[in-house]
């Protein structure tokens, strides 16, 4: 299942924390050869991950970690405003309507379904949080996993060529994008919903959209679990 | 581009807000957007990293005064809810179910506070925290569409709450207008001559969402509410040259 945990609180989750920290050690340094510094016990951990960042964790049904992302506002400190501006033509991208995506990582025997769950999670933090874009880096090899979920971003700039091209990308999941994650994943939204609830509460919804969610399942030939995705309305 | 609905009163008020130059303004603004929001209380609040206070809002004093006297603070689930997050909160979304919260928000609402709310919190510089509250007195289906409908609306003036309270902070230099970068006084001069978007990023040689994103960051570095009024305080503050 999704977890979504702030910094504060990984320490309730300490397989999670440092199954993700291990995690990315695996994937950035060792499978990527990013120049990132290790603790002494093998965990990669940046001054980011100080700042009480929100978590998105994939858990497994074993209750280890699965893959992972980290969100952070961009009107704080972030990766792209504080190392790629180079990437983005020297604008700094602050928004209380952007935040920041990085370090997306997925364990070395993770389902392949897990990097489409975790964009759906983030789906989730889009719609229920008023939230317009994520920003975030991304190494060249990450493209075709983006492209293969659904969920490819927009380039904003690159550097480097082939493998070793790192860019600055943009998310902005329109619903169909969504919907067609949600497939890959598969999981159904209602799921993705009731993970989300469980980790923030539920808050009072419009009825009509169970409403609309009916009609659009009798007008469509599409499989309920999409149809349902398409009538969840945005905020 | 228009992340702010044009039909809403927010416009109005993000005007209000920057023009404020102290916390009697503070004060009025929020008093003027609960009229133009029809809500039953706006509220703003916040901590620095030192500990200092300051809150503005609709409340009734002695609501304000209750609360200090009882020590709300540490059982009101809002606040504890929201601390150190930054992700907007619906009240429902807490935890209410403790025997000191019920009791708390039995007492909110004898002094006027709404059933409903919907919070949101700010992490600013240095430690400084901040909580922006609309709460209303409604039904859960009327609530869930205001909140759905104005979301990003309350979230844009959060921040610029916070910013122009930040500013109002006593012994702090005076800001320097929010430097742009040279591709932002691009996009915004074009869009200052009239070329529509697509014409602007096919001239910067960037995509339409690059270019968004461009704006977004230039909107919010201006503290306007859309495209039309950042190329306004663009040219205003001499940012970009015609």
């Amino acid at each position: 299942m999704i977890r979504y945990i702030y910094g504060r609180d990984l320490g309730t989750h300490p397989r999670l924390r440092d199954g993700m920290f291990r995690d990315r050690a695996a994937q950035f340094v060792r499978r990527l050869g990013w120049d990132l510094p290790l603790t002494p016990d093998g965990r990669e951990i940046d001054a980011y991950d100080g700042l009480d960042p929100l978590y998105v964790i994939w858990e497994t049904p074993g209750g280890d970690h699965g893959g992972s992302m980290r969100l952070l506002p961009t009107l704080g400190p972030t990766m792209v405003n504080d190392y790629f501006t180079h990437l983005t033509d020297g604008v700094r991208i602050e928004s209380p309507l952007i935040w920041e995506c990085t370090r997306f990582c997925l364990s070395e025997t993770a389902d392949p379904r897990v990097a489409a769950a975790l964009m759906l999670a983030g789906g989730e933090v889009l719609e229920h949080f008023g939230v317009a874009h994520f920003v975030g880096v991304f190494d060249a090899r990450m493209v075709r996993i983006y492209r293969r979920i659904g969920a490819s971003p927009e380039v904003l700039g690159s550097a480097g060529r082939g493998r070793a091209a790192i860019s600055v990308g943009l998310w902005s999941f329109e619903t169909e994008a969504r919907a067609r994650v949600a497939t890959r994943a598969g999981i159904a939204p209602e799921t993705s919903r009731r993970w989300f609830d469980a980790a923030f509460g539920t808050p009072p919804r419009r009825t009509e959209t169970a409403h609309v969610s009916r009609q659009a399942n009798r007008n469509s030939q599409l499989p309920r679990e999409i149809t349902a995705a398409v009538s969840v309305p945005v905020a | 581009m228009n992340y702010v609905s044009s039909i809403t009163p927010i416009g109005k008020m993000l005007t209000g807000l920057e023009s404020a130059d102290s916390h009697a303004t503070l004060q009025a603004v929020s008093e003027d957007l609960r009229t133009d929001l029809d809500v039953s209380h706006v509220v703003y609040h916040w901590v620095s990293g030192s500990g200092d206070q300051y809150g503005c809002g609709t409340y009734d004093p002695a609501w304000v005064e209750r609360y200090m006297e009882k020590g709300y603070l540490r059982i009101d689930p809002v606040v504890l809810g929201c601390f150190q997050s930054f992700h907007p909160v619906d009240w429902k979304q807490l935890d209410w179910t403790s025997r000191a919260a019920r009791a708390f928000l039995a007492d909110a609402v004898a002094h006027g506070v709404g059933n409903q709310g919907f919070s949101v919190p700010i992490r600013g510089p240095n430690g400084q925290f901040a909580l922006f509250t609309i709460n209303h007195f409604c039904d859960d289906e009327v609530w869930a569409r205001f909140t759905g409908d104005r979301r990003r609306d309350l979230i844009l003036l959060a921040n610029a709450f916070n910013q122009k309270a930040l500013e109002l902070q006593p012994g702090r230099r005076p800001q320097e207008a929010a430097a742009l970068s040279p591709r932002e006084v691009e996009a915004l001069t074009l869009l200052a001559l009239g070329h529509n978007r697509a014409q602007v990023a096919d001239t910067l040689s960037i995509s339409e969402h690059t270019l968004r994103v461009y704006i977004e960051s230039a909107r919010h570095k201006l503290g306007a509410i859309n495209t039309t009024h950042a190329v306004a305080r663009a040219l205003q503050r001499g940012a970009i040259v015609l």
